[in-house]
């Protein structure tokens, strides 16, 4: 018959509106500001620094590459390289800017860090009334510690930890390999390859 | 006492015009009820926008606008705020004087419209003999409003808006018009106020509301289903069309305009949801003979009420209709059920008081009902699709 489908529909909807008034559980609304969900562990916003120690500055770990400036396809990344007195570079940035008003939160600059010096922060409450010079943000409150890090992805930043402290391992032991050589294998030369 | 509070209104506006010379009483009398009417109406407005989108949230197991003020009571006054001061753009193409002219030519008509209906006892603002008639004659203005916004507007959608917009409220007038008759017809009237003192008896301690009987429950049923078209309302918002054309006819309008916009769609559905009221729902008459001693104000704004809420259900639940659907639910089922609901208060009329009239009357009215609804089933009858050329 026609109609009974709306009946029927609207028997629904009465339901659900009473509903929600006798049991909570129905209403699938967070109540924002008071009520978060947790973040989920690979949960990403915007891109920070990382450093090592308690020294923001010296701690960086970002040697001003400038590799995630290339690769960021809105190239929303300003480094400047450090110098010293005689133009040296520094393996420093002098500045790091990102214009949060652009990035698109690609996490590419992460990708392709060399040094694990740059992570993606979960930060999203970011809105402010400059839309120009607020969302610009510069090195010193881009650098957060390792420990932030550890916190956000705690299973991220333990393997980063554990492959950079094997990595510095592989190096001190080169480094000591050089310092004796005559106790060091000599150098393997390369095998011809077979003629096919 | 009772009569007292019942009449406060209308003693309070005697004395009021009394306060001043004779030759300015009837301007007075006019301004008086021009203030009431767009005092109360656009009062009603707010309290709705707010009701709706509680109610709608409710339904959509939300919790709806709570952050202004106690649970959300002051949204309206924040919607306001927001609409008046936001920047009002007039596209650089568009037809600048009926851009202006359109969102004015919906509101002015619509308050007019409101002084044919009796809100209470001796509380019609305009007593006309062809009330019903005035009414539909100003109503139907609406839609020149709708077709100037889409057209001055120079935009595709705007103009696929109205374009819907025109071919719905063409269509629907007509059963709205047809499915008031059989009132008219019963009543012997096209004034408001007969209609509504034709209503007022008890039988027992029942009312004579028209909607009680087979005929004037089916046309209660099929005006109420045409008011809502015919405001635009879903499921018949496709004027409108959110997902598929933005927000048709008025998309290029902002700031206040587009709020009055919003107030012209609701306040015409006050207006219509009164008239349904009136013709069908005993107007200001109290529901039980033992009810009478609260005002008929009061009743009349408490089925206003009970129609908003009902609307805003209605809203809650139907999915917008396709314009093939509108328009064959129009033409092949709102059509003829409005004319055989002629035929029905005709075998009403005619046939002598007592108990046969009923069944006889709810047999015209249902018979045609239960195949015309076949019929539009029928057409559209879902079978499994085959699929010829993928495996
Ligand atoms: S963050 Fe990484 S990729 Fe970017 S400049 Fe620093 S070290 Fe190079
Ligand atoms: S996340 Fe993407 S857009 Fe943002 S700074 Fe990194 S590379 Fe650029």
């Amino acid at each position: 018959m026609l109609g009974e489908g709306i009946l029927k529909g609207m028997v629904e909807t009465a339901r659900n509106f009473f509903g929600s008034y006798r049991s909570r559980e129905r209403l699938v609304t967070v109540q924002y500001p008071e009520e978060r969900l947790p973040m989920k562990e690979n949960a990403r916003n915007f891109p920070f620094l990382v450093y090592d120690g308690v020294d923001a500055e010296k701690g960086l770990r970002c040697v001003a590459c400038k590799i995630c400036e290339k690769e960021c396809p809105p190239q929303c990344i300003y480094i400047i390289l450090e110098r010293d007195e005689k133009g040296k570079p520094q393996k420093h940035p002098k500045v790091f800017d990102i214009d949060l008003s652009v990035c698109m939160s690609c996490q590419i600059c992460v990708e392709v860090c060399p040094f694990d010096a740059i992570k993606m922060d979960t930060e999203f409450e970011l809105s402010c009334a400059d839309r120009f010079g607020g969302l610009l943000v510069h090195k010193p409150q881009l650098a957060k510690s390792n420990e932030y890090y550890h916190q956000l992805h705690p299973a991220d930043a333990e393997e980063v930890d554990a492959r950079l402290a094997a990595e510095k391992a592989k190096a001190e032991a080169k480094a000591k390999a050089a310092v004796a050589p005559s106790t060091a294998k000599p150098p393997s030369v390369p095998r011809p390859t077979p003629a096919k | 006492m009772a009569t007292t509070i019942d009449q406060v209104f209308v003693n309070l506006k005697l004395w009021a015009v009394g306060l001043f010379p004779a030759a300015w009483q009837p301007l007075v009398s006019a301004l008086l009820s021009i203030i009431a009417i767009i005092g109360v109406f656009a009062t009603l407005f707010a309290i709705t926008t707010i009701l709706e989108r509680k109610g709608l949230g409710r339904i959509q197991n939300r919790y709806g606008p709570n952050r202004v003020g106690p649970c959300g009571i002051l949204q309206p006054m924040a919607d306001g705020i927001k609409a008046i001061i936001k920047e009002d753009v007039v596209p650089r193409s568009a037809d600048k004087l009926v851009h202006f002219l359109a969102p004015v030519v919906l509101v002015a008509p619509v308050f007019l419209v409101y002084s044919v209906l009796p809100v209470g006892r001796n509380m019609t603002p305009l007593d006309l003999d062809a009330g019903v008639l005035f009414f539909f004659a100003i109503g139907a203005t609406t839609e020149l409003a709708v077709f100037m916004a889409g057209w001055a507007s120079h935009n595709k959608y705007s103009l696929l808006g109205a374009m819907r917009a025109i071919a719905q409220m063409i269509s629907y007038e007509v059963p709205l018009l047809l499915s008031t008759v059989p009132v008219i017809m019963a009543v012997g009237s096209l004034s408001t106020v007969r209609i509504v003192a034709a209503q007022t008896g008890y039988v027992g301690w029942l009312p004579r509301w028209f909607v009680f009987t087979p005929w004037g429950l089916a046309g209660f049923i099929l005006f109420v289903i045409a008011a809502t078209a015919e405001s635009n309302r879903s499921p018949f918002d496709l004027p409108e069309g959110e997902s598929e054309i933005i927000a048709g006819y008025f998309i290029e309008y902002s700031g206040f305009k587009f709020a009055l916009f919003f107030l012209g769609e609701y306040l015409g559905l006050f207006a219509v949801s009164g008239l349904a009221i009136t013709l069908f729902l005993g107007g200001w008459s109290a529901p039980l003979s033992f009810l009478t001693w609260i005002p008929s104000w009061v009743w009349f704004f408490a089925k206003l009420l009970a129609m908003i809420g009902a609307f805003i259900w209605v809203r809650g639940t139907v999915p917008r209709l396709r314009m093939d659907q509108l328009m064959n639910f129009a033409w092949k089922f709102m059509l003829p059920m409005a004319l055989i609901n002629i035929l029905a208060v005709a075998v009403w009329r005619y046939l002598p008081a007592g108990f046969w009239r009923w069944p006889a009357c709810a047999g015209v009215v249902w018979l045609p009902y239960l195949a015309l609804g076949r019929g539009l089933a029928g057409s559209k009858r879902v079978t499994k699709r085959v699929y010829r050329y993928a495996a």
